[in-house]
């Protein structure tokens, strides 16, 4: 029989999480953990249980955190185990953090074979930050190219501990991961909260569900949450229907309370995500908290692009698309825009790239779209002479005249790479706009190169190319690090004079030209010829930077012989004209859709 | 009641040119009925069928043409022969104009003259080229005298009207090679040549060695600098354009019966593939010989598909072929959007003011190198 209202003594509960870069096992091993407390059985086992989105399943990523609770039992005695799952990228660091909060401990796992990763250093340092307690631990140890020694060395002197202390692991073979729980149960501290205060829970992460609207995860810090009360979100003063609460064990299991240290669900009986943000603090209606637990942040969007329907006709099934997504995360804003180029679509605000492309790839999948976006930029803050102030999401916003300062926003990245490949990379930086902070030799062919990057410099292909140059050794992390002051300009595209909104790109005054000159000569090759000659310019304001000539189009007549055959003639009119009518008109000049869609396919070589 | 034409298709040729996308067979054993020995025979049936679907009256023919492939490649009887059968059953008007396409290597005198004195009385050749090296890219077979030779044939032997057909573009031909084949089409003494840019059809021999790097695209720019070399060259010669790739010396000498399909009037096509427009209604055979001689075996037509264009594909087709002619089309013909795009042309220079002020619209050089585009502004 299940106790009612008899909570597990905090003294029994360990919270934590696991910190690893992509590949290195993070979900095998919380497959593995599942497995050896039995809460799954091996024949049910669906690989890496925890990832329930498609993207993440299929590109062996895990974006949106998930948490499960596992019992466990050491030296006779039984615990609950909370393991809390973490997002494993950059654009999510946020949600990082408040995972993070939610623990007192975390497992850093990593590859035996490869050694750290910068996403990986960057969550070690935040873990550190909130005082968590590290299990250093390498997995893979099965593999012939394990180096655990040499890996155990890095480690160790990365957190400060004795090489012995590093834990080794087989997730693909459980090898040690008993072992590795009993440890955690030894070395983590215990939750602690006072039981008889008001109820305070950190929401760790919320996910929209079609049946059941927001479910939230909670780590409860004071009292206890109960179906009883309605439960208030602090940040909103918004109170709500407690509809249930549970634990995950791993699948959704209602429970009637949650006390101190527990980690559970809580359904607030609220239709979007953003009713119930991340980091927010739940507390009881009827007997609310006074102080919100801290560290709550509004999520901000850093990368801003226009998407657009490639057919016109599904923009109306875009923006229920939108509106659908929206409900399950937070961070994604819009607006309805228009372009001359691809006509009506939406402006879109994301945390990063990824996001970006996780949104994107989602409507296309989930939602049939066929979709154009146009490149990505960030925010700028524009301090104009009059004093006045201005924030540019969209280069068609960048004021026209009378600008006093540009800021933009930067970035702290880390870069962990082999030694071999250190000039190459500060080259690359050194492009991009980079200035160097500081260089860290973690151990003797491995080096931490530490800059502060224009943000604008790292959302064009900067990964790729730096995957490229130090042939995928490379990882990549950086966190915002507020703005500079930079000399940017916008360039614009005109055909024959007339500005192609889609083109405009706000780029720093010294790659004005390669870009400008780059766009030029690619929309001269896409743009078919016209009856007239088309000058494609690309200018500063009303200065030409760099120009190219569409030549007038001398012959537009079949000229062979198709006898009495008049309907394969017309019908070749008609598709003529049929592909006219879907030219998009930049004044008079008639540019097919292709065109432009192929122009902002690619990246713009800058340098 | 709208002039008549016959039109006869001969699917056969000795050879497939590269560039060739015709309904075309080069065997001479297709079985079934659809081999060329018994080719005559097929049409013929034809011919009578359509003639009953008439009833009592059936239009007298003004025009005749026989088409391919290369109708020589039949005996000169066998084509006298089909000619018979549609004076026979639809009767041929006086000066009736009665043509056969022909290869300058495939007619002898004895030849021309069964034709000539068979009933037809214009001659068609397939030159294309005086030039070796264009012949060969274009994978004909005869000699460039050859067509000099053929034409003075088709004159002794009594044609009154006689055409080449000249292409110009191919790949490694030369503005100096397409001004010698002009030259040498002129001083054949001919009245009438056609001159067609070369068009890469997908799915061709031509297309797959483009694509292969073997042989240089044909360029836009390049056809266009031949064809006004092609209008000034026979211009000074006495030709005068009446269609855009159509000259002739005057207007006895016109092809009356391409001049039928580009005026709206009717025709019935016989053989694979053919053509036909009655009335409003157009249909076409199915394109293969054997099906075709087997659809005539079991005592039916051998139509393949039809349409009745709406007023409005009318109204267009009327723009898209009467704007190629040298008579131009009514004004009235154009929507009012339409007229307001022509007026704007007469100022761009594409249609000419005089003929306009006339209430014509009649292309200038530079509007015949621009019909298309003219013509679906004008459609808009």
């Amino acid at each position: 029989m299940r106790p009612l209202n008899v909570h597990t003594d905090p003294g029994r509960i360990r919270n934590f999480c696991i910190i690893a870069h992509i590949d290195h096992g993070k979900s095998t091993l919380a497959d593995r953990m599942l497995e050896v407390t039995g809460l799954v059985e091996g024949r049910n086992m669906r690989a890496q249980y925890l990832d329930k989105m498609d993207i993440e399943r299929e590109r062996g990523i895990t974006i949106k955190a998930q948490n499960v609770r596992l019992p466990w039992t050491t030296d006779g005695l039984d615990y609950v185990l909370h393991l809390i799952d973490t997002p494993g990228h950059v654009d999510f660091s946020y949600e990082v953090s408040r995972s993070l909060a939610a623990c007192e401990g975390a497992i850093l796992l990593v590859d035996a074979a490869q050694g750290i990763e910068a996403q990986t250093l960057a969550n070690l340092y935040l873990a550190l930050e909130n005082d968590l307690h590290i299990i250093p631990v390498l997995n893979k140890i099965d593999l012939p190219a394990a180096q655990p020694e040499k890996y155990a060395a890095e480690l160790a002197h990365i957190i400060g501990c004795d090489p012995a202390e590093v834990l080794r692991v087989s997730a693909k073979t459980g090898e040690g991961v008993r072992h590795l729980l009993d440890e955690v149960v030894r070395q983590v501290p215990h939750p602690t909260g006072d039981p008889d205060a008001p109820p305070r829970a950190l929401i760790f992460d919320s996910v929209y569900d079609q049946y059941r609207g927001v479910i939230t995860y909670v780590r409860v810090v004071d009292g206890r949450l109960t179906t009883r009360d309605r439960c208030l979100m602090m940040s909103t003063g918004a109170a709500h229907e407690t509809l249930e609460v549970g634990v995950a064990a791993p699948e959704p299991t209602p429970r009637p309370s949650l006390g101190v240290g527990e980690v559970g669900y809580v359904i607030p009986g609220v239709k979007e995500v953003r009713q119930a943000r991340v980091g927010d603090t739940m507390t009881s209606a009827s007997k609310p908290a006074k102080e919100p637990l801290g560290g709550y942040r509004h999520p901000k969007p850093m990368v801003y692009s226009g998407l657009y329907p490639i057919d016109g006709s599904d923009y109306p099934v875009l923006r229920d698309a939108l509106d659908k997504l929206q409900l399950n995360d937070a961070a994604l804003i819009y607006e309805p825009e228009s372009s001359v180029a691809l006509g009506f679509g939406f402006r879109c605000g994301f945390l990063g790239l990824l996001h970006m492309e996780i949104v994107r790839e989602r409507l296309e999948r989930e939602f049939d779209l066929a979709l154009i976006s146009t490149a990505p930029n960030v925010v700028y803050r524009v301090v104009l002479e009059d004093g006045g102030e201005i924030t540019v999401t969209n280069p068609a916003d960048w004021p026209a005249a009378k600008i006093g300062q540009i800021y933009e926003p930067v970035v702290d990245a880390m870069v962990l790479l082999p030694t071999d490949y250190v000039g190459s990379v500060m080259e690359l930086c050194q492009q991009r706009r980079g200035t160097l902070k500081g260089m860290d030799y973690l151990s003797a062919d491995r080096v931490e190169l530490k800059y502060v990057l224009p943000l604008a410099e790292i959302i064009f292909d900067f990964f790729d190319q730096l995957k490229s140059r130090t042939r995928g050794y490379a990882s990549l992390d950086y966190e915002p690090a507020g703005e500079q002051e930079s000399q940017l300009v916008k360039v614009d595209i005109l055909l024959q004079g007339e500005p192609v909104d889609a083109f405009s790109a706000i780029v720093h005054k010294d790659k004005a030209y390669a870009y400008g000159t780059a766009m030029a000569s690619k929309l001269r090759e896409l743009i078919p010829r016209q009856q007239f000659e088309v000058p494609i310019q690309a200018a500063i304001g009303s200065r030409v930077i760099a120009r190219e000539n569409i030549r007038a189009i001398r012959k537009d007549v079949l000229a062979k012989c198709y006898g009495g055959d008049i309907t394969r003639k017309r019908k070749l009119l008609e598709k003529q004209k049929e592909g006219k009518r879907r030219m998009k008109m930049v004044g008079r000049v008639e540019v097919p859709q292709e065109a432009f869609i192929a122009a902002l396919q690619t990246t713009p070589k800058t340098d | 009641m709208r002039p008549f034409g016959v039109y006869v298709h001969v699917p056969f040729c000795a050879s497939r040119c590269g560039y060739c996308d015709f309904n075309t067979y080069t065997a001479s054993e297709l079985g079934g009925g659809g081999s060329r020995a018994e080719y005559a025979d097929t049409v013929a049936r034809e011919i009578r069928y359509a003639r009953a679907s008439f009833g009592e009256h059936a239009p007298v023919a003004q025009t005749v043409f026989f088409g391919g492939g290369t109708p020589t490649l039949l005996p000169a009887s066998d084509l006298v022969r089909i000619l018979d059968v549609v004076r026979e059953h639809f009767g041929l008007a006086d000066e009736a104009e009665v043509t056969t396409e022909a290869n300058p290597e495939s007619v002898d005198e004895k030849s021309l003259q069964t034709l000539r004195d068979g009933g037809f009385n214009r001659i068609s050749f397939g030159m294309q080229s005086a030039r070796p090296h264009v012949l060969a890219v274009l994978d004909r077979q005869h000699t460039p005298g050859r067509a000099a030779e053929a034409v003075a044939m088709a004159r002794a032997a009594g044609f009154e009207h006689v055409n080449v057909d000249l292409i110009y573009g191919t790949p490694g031909e030369t503005d100096d090679d397409w001004r010698a084949s002009l030259h040498a089409a002129i001083a054949t003494g001919v009245d009438h040549v056609s001159a067609y840019s070369l068009i890469v059809e997908d799915g061709t021999r031509l297309a797959a060695r483009i694509k292969r790097g073997e042989l240089p695209r044909p360029d836009d720019d390049v056809a266009a600098d031949r064809y006004v070399i092609a209008d000034e060259t026979l211009s000074a010669a006495g030709f005068e354009w009446y269609e855009v790739s159509n000259w002739a010396r005057d207007g006895a000498a016109r092809s009356r019966h391409n001049l039928l399909y580009w005026t709206d009037a009717d025709w019935w096509g016989f053989g694979p593939g053919a053509h036909s427009h009655l009335d409003g209604v157009r249909w076409w055979n199915v394109k293969h010989p054997r099906a075709y001689a087997q659809r005539l075996a079991g005592v039916e037509l051998p139509v393949d598909g039809r349409e009745e264009p709406s007023e409005l594909d009318r109204a267009l087709e009327r723009v898209m072929l009467g704007l190629r002619l040298r008579d131009g089309l009514p004004v009235g013909a154009l929507s009012a959007a339409g007229r307001a795009q022509a007026t704007a042309a007469v100022a761009e220079g594409l249609l000419d003011e005089a003929a306009y002020a006339d209430g014509r619209c009649v292309l200038t050089l530079s509007g015949r190198l621009l019909a298309d585009a003219l013509v679906r502004r004008l459609t808009d």
